[in-house]
């Protein structure tokens, strides 16, 4: 009984922890903002370990399909529920906003699936550093295309997606960004760890380490790798929706190969092929991002205190740019496999898998 | 068409007409022929670099053949995929063992089923009933599986830490497991010592009394193969030079100088 529930138990509590706090807004906008946005990394880097950890391939154009899934959901979001002097009036009621909202987010998911065609293709005939120079493609041609489409306002990016976040607190007052976020996360992972814990799933690992045993064994290799890339591509155009309308903002600057290789960095933080690693890391990662925001300013005023740097000369917290990839420079030194190798939580500790059940 | 109707009784598992495979300059397999009856076992040898491999390499479809053609139970695999072509009912084993190593060996018996699964990513990440009936089949099966051929106690272990002659077991175990009609073997015994080799001789005895399954092996150890096979084929330089039964092939002037050379004799 608690070892069936208890998974479910325990996300209802920290889902209803979480609005509660939203709402009674005990947090920050700061902090929650942050939060949304460890949630949007859990799913990059949880759908990325698909190809990368779990197929043992190496994509590195991941940021590419957040893009199509961030502007397919905000324009489409946008035409149908928020007045915008690219589409003019809304073309249905406001009022359908909240419940239409997952929907819009899927189609980014379906949009950004499409777009992972181009390099699922591809990935029948090539395999490794043949196949990551096309994801590196895929991730630009995306990016240009966008920039060269002067109706959604090309480089400068498109905006207005707000004024659907704000319509949907309108019909009930609750923080919902968050509540979209922890559903689509749980989702996400719920998805992914159903898809690779199945016979069926399998047979991605089975492509990683032998794809020629795999074929020969009657897995469809062509296909298995379709429906890997998609679903991968899928989700990260989830994320890319949820990005676009927690912040309001999209544009095609900031899902370029350095968001990307932010992904990476996450799934080979947490470890290939462990979705527990991916989630960890995800956390872990957004915290260091913004901790160093607040550790490098007073770092500054120590080194100011005991005279360590001279007068005129301040540390800029840009300096975490430098810190954190030297942080994945050791790790790779000293631990190459990631936090948690390729098993999974229950594996490190036995003893709990008779306290939940997570599939 | 005439040729792909099945005669039930009589029908070979595996007929291959005229088959020819060229890289570039080199014919690797040049007219080749054979007819496998339903529950032969016979052998395919030949000198290092004769075309053995490459034609299995051409049955379970790897390559697609420059000319000719092959017949699973009458029906053609031109331009079947491997995963197809394993579905009509061909396995095999390589050479060098290829396993999942990082996989249980309880889940490299459930993957090579993964043609007759049944369901697809719905079912899956829905974990319908459809699913967890099928699974529990699937589990089932593979449990059994591992049970006839002793295995058990390793289905948690991975296939990398099993000494050499039980991963080549696990190897045969796998490739039955898609309930094969026709089981190629490439080598079994390649790396195997002595007590190994008696030890496959009687599995592959036993596998062909219990599964109802023809076996075709390529082998370099002769006695493994004299002591195995009713039917040998032998080749060289991808052209059949002699075949018969296993007397007959030992005592063969044309297998005696394609192994030793011309000035033994």
């Amino acid at each position: 009984m608690l070892q069936r529930y208890s998974v479910h138990l325990t996300l209802a509590l920290s889902g209803g922890l979480l609005v509660y706090l939203a709402d009674q807004e005990y947090l920050s906008l700061y902090t929650m903002s942050v939060l949304m946005f460890m949630g949007v990394n859990v799913i990059l880097s949880a759908s990325l370990n698909l190809v990368n950890g779990y197929m043992g391939e190496f994509s590195c154009g991941h940021a590419g399909f957040m893009c199509v899934g961030a502007y397919v959901s905000s324009l489409l979001g946008v035409w149908l529920f928020a007045k915008d002097k690219v589409f003019g009036a809304a073309l249905l009621n406001p009022e359908y906003a909240l419940y239409a909202f997952p929907f819009v987010i899927l189609a980014g998911g379906v949009a950004a699936a499409l777009a992972g065609l181009l390099v699922a293709v591809p990935s029948y005939k090539t395999r490794g550093d043949y196949l990551a120079i096309i994801t590196i493609a895929a991730n630009y041609i995306i990016i240009s295309a966008i920039e060269n489409i002067g109706a959604i306002g090309g480089s400068r990016g498109f905006m207005g997606m707000k004024r659907l976040v704000n319509s949907m607190e309108d019909i009930i007052e609750l923080p919902w960004m968050p509540i979209w976020v922890f559903i689509f996360t749980v989702f996400s992972i719920w998805l992914i760890r159903r898809y690779v814990s199945s016979t069926f799933g399998k047979g991605v690992s089975a492509i990683c380490q032998d794809e020629v045993a795999a074929e020969i064994m009657s897995v469809n290799t062509n296909k298995m790798k379709t429906i890997t890339f998609m679903l991968s591509s899928g989700l990260a155009g989830i994320a890319g929706g949820l990005f676009a309308y927690i912040l309001g903002y999209v544009n095609p600057g900031s899902f370029n190969i350095m968001k990307s290789t932010e992904v990476l960095v996450m799934v080979y933080l947490g470890g290939m092929g462990s979705l527990t690693g991916s989630v960890l890391s995800a956390i872990l990662f957004t915290f260091m991002l913004e901790g160093f925001r607040f550790i490098i300013p007073l770092a500054n005023d120590f080194a100011h205190q005991v005279h360590l740097i001279p007068d005129g000369y301040d540390i800029s917290p840009v300096w975490r740019w430098v810190l954190i990839p030297l942080l994945l420079i050791v790790l790779m030194q000293f631990r190459p496999e990631g936090i948690m190798g390729n098993r999974e939580l229950g594996d490190i500790f036995p003893r709990l898998k008779k306290f939940y059940r997570f599939k | 068409m005439a040729q792909t109707q099945v005669e039930t009784d009589n029908a070979p598992v595996l007929e291959i007409r005229g088959l020819t495979q060229r890289f570039g300059g080199l014919t690797a397999v040049n007219d080749f022929n054979v007819k496998l009856m339903p529950g032969e076992l016979s052998g395919l040898i030949g000198p290092n670099g004769a075309g053995k491999t490459t034609v299995f390499n051409l049955v379970s479809g790897f390559y697609q053949p420059s000319e000719g053609q092959i017949l699973i139970d009458g029906v053609p695999t031109a331009g079947l995929k491997p995963h197809k072509v394993t579905a009509l009912g061909v396995a095999r084993t390589f050479q060098n063992i290829r396993l999942w190593n990082d996989m249980t060996v309880l889940d490299n018996i459930r993957v090579a089923q993964h043609y007759r699964l049944g369901y697809g990513l719905f079912h899956a990440v829905a974990r319908s009933k459809h699913y967890q009936e099928r699974e529990q089949e699937i589990a089932q099966e593979a449990a059994e599986l591992l049970e006839v051929f002793d295995l058990q106690r390793f289905a948690n272990e991975f296939p990398k830490n099993l000494p050499y002659g039980t991963q080549r077991k696990l190897e045969i175990a796998r490739a039955l497991s898609s309930h094969p009609k026709l089981l190629l073997l490439d080598e079994p015994a390649a790396g195997l010592n002595s007590a190994d080799i008696k030890e496959l001789i009687r599995l592959v005895r036993w596998i062909h009394g219990k599964f109802d399954v023809t076996i075709w092996m390529i082998e370099h150890h002769m006695d493994v193969m004299m002591e195995l096979c009713t039917q040998i084929k032998v080749i060289d330089f991808g052209q059949t030079i002699a075949e018969g039964d296993p007397d007959k092939v030992r005592n063969d002037p044309a297998v005696m100088t394609a192994y030793l050379g011309d000035d033994v004799i």
